[in-house]
């Protein structure tokens, strides 16, 4: 029998920041080895091999028996784009909560002041969210956001514009408007390491088109909002993502976690979850 | 003066904070101190042999220790930062610039840890990091009562710099600051500086705002 939460993908290592000393860390509860074996990395968790592969800059592996490949980002192998690992920061929050945070936009102006948002630009247009049945993913398109400084790139205030993707339940996906390369997107990604319902690790991850940014900086920047993000999502309650619809009255700008908790319920997906109000 | 620095790291931010209420000028050298360990590097080892961050050169002058470098950029760029005004004020900021040694390696090693993984004895840290809190609120206590709302004084000093961020910080490593009154309206008074900069988990009172135009208070 196929079991949603542990047939996914999971990140459990950067392959860059991966010592000969290995890593020892949890995937859903239970502990897990990432180990160089030879010139192989290999994750194991209570001496069973657990099937992994590299991907992205970061280790990949699944408890259960995956039933599709990992996701896609095709802009990973585009020539002339700068790859950037960010490395983990740990939060004590649902893993599903720090993804719907990096799905929401009206909080930018609040919490990266004067980064990626400043009041009074306060205001979070319409935009389109699916659920795209064909791929099983969550996608909003069509978001645009006053910005001070969207990326290290940029030189001043400009309108962004975004989409946001959720590949997988534990992963979004964002791109947006790549200030040196008109009519390219950037791509930065929230990978999430799930240790138990309520404790995360995250690993953001770049794929950028900027020749001019020393990678520390790049490394900075994106440091400097999720941590900014990290002491809003300590403190966030209930602690587990609620998938009753009756428990918040959502708004407009709240159409992507609306999608994305609905995508979850229906898939089954709900390591981090509250099914009914405590 | 050129500061290598962290984001993250509240002992440079402290130096990036002083800058900005002073008026000084830093160049910023960025030092992936996470996750690439840069300051484990032979090239970063030969500046500053202790391999901790901040570190500051100035000409001739390498200062490898947060006090040192606060002290510098006061004496160049804002000497009342030094409080000099009586013996008993210098002597209380010579006081908490050592003792902010402590927060870095309670409060600071429990913040590394939970957030990044570094190793630490974790309760060990927690417990050290609430025994500083305790006693920087006793102290600002004592302090109110003699009419003074800073720690060495009636005005800020380096001692409120130098221990700030971490008092501020302390929930990002699992210490709750919700016990201390006291230090809750020393951190307030330090944020509504003119000047002050924030760093990622210390936020700007949004209140202090003017308001958004054309919207009645």
């Amino acid at each position: 029998m196929t079991d949603p939460i542990r047939d996914e993908w999971y990140p459990v290592a950067l392959v860059s920041q991966l010592g000969p000393e290995g890593r020892d860390t949890r995937l859903l509860g239970e502990p897990v080895r990432v180990a160089w074996h030879g010139g192989a990395i290999t994750v194991t968790s209570g001496g069973r091999s657990l099937p992994s592969q590299q991907r992205y800059g970061h280790v990949w592996a699944c408890p259960g028996t995956p039933q599709r490949p990992l996701f896609d980002i095709p802009e990973a192998d585009q020539p002339g784009r700068r790859l950037v690992d960010v490395g983990l920061v740990r939060v004590k929050c649902s893993p599903l909560r720090a993804v719907e945070n990096f799905l929401d936009i009206a909080h930018f102006p609040f919490v990266h002041t004067d980064i990626l948002g400043a009041e009074p630009h306060t205001e979070v247009g319409r935009y389109d969210v699916a659920i795209r049945e064909e791929v099983d993913e969550v996608w909003a398109t069509k978001v645009h956001f006053y910005q001070p400084q969207a990326a290290k790139s940029a030189a001043g205030g400009i309108t962004t514009e975004y989409m946001y993707r959720v590949p997988a339940p534990t992963v979004s996906i964002l791109y947006k408007t790549c200030p040196p390369r008109p009519g390219e997107w950037d791509v930065i990604t929230l990978f999430v390491q799930p240790l138990d319902e309520e404790l995360c690790e995250v690993w953001p991850w770049m794929a950028l088109f900027d020749d001019d940014t020393p990678m520390t900086d790049l490394i900075h920047f994106q440091q400097t909002i999720f941590l900014q993000d990290r002491s809003i999502l300590e403190n966030q309650l209930p602690h587990r993502l609620p998938l009753d619809p009756g428990l918040e009255i959502p708004t407009r700008a709240d159409l992507t976690s609306v999608a994305y908790r609905r995508w979850l319920k229906r898939r089954g997906y709900t390591y981090g979850a509250q099914l009914v109000a405590a | 003066m050129i500061l290598y620095d962290y984001v993250l790291s509240p002992d440079c931010y402290k130096i990036r904070l002083l800058a900005a209420l002073t008026g000084a000028k830093l160049t910023l050298r960025a030092v992936d101190f996470h996750p690439g360990g840069e300051h484990r590097s032979p090239a970063f080892l030969a500046i500053n042999p202790a391999g901790t961050i901040p570190v500051m050169q100035d000409a001739s002058l390498t200062l490898t220790d947060s006090a040192a470098i606060l002290t510098y950029v006061a004496a160049r760029s804002g000497p009342a930062w030094l409080g000099d005004d009586t013996p008993e004020m210098r002597a209380r900021v010579a006081l908490w610039l050592a003792f902010a040694q402590r927060l870095s390696a309670s409060i600071g090693k429990a913040r590394t840890h939970d957030m990044l993984q570094k190793p630490a004895d974790i309760v060990a840290c927690r417990k050290a990091g609430v025994q500083c809190l305790r006693e920087i609120e006793a102290a600002l206590v004592e302090r109110h009562l003699m009419g003074d709302a800073f720690l060495a004084g009636n005005r800020p000093t380096l001692a409120d710099i130098a221990c700030f961020p971490h008092s501020m910080l302390a929930p990002d490593g699992g210490i709750s600051v919700d016990a201390y009154p006291a230090i809750r309206l020393w951190t307030r008074a330090i944020r509504a500086l003119p000047g002050f900069v924030e760093m990622p988990g210390i936020h700007r009172l949004h209140d202090l705002k003017p308001e958004p135009a054309g919207v009645q208070a």
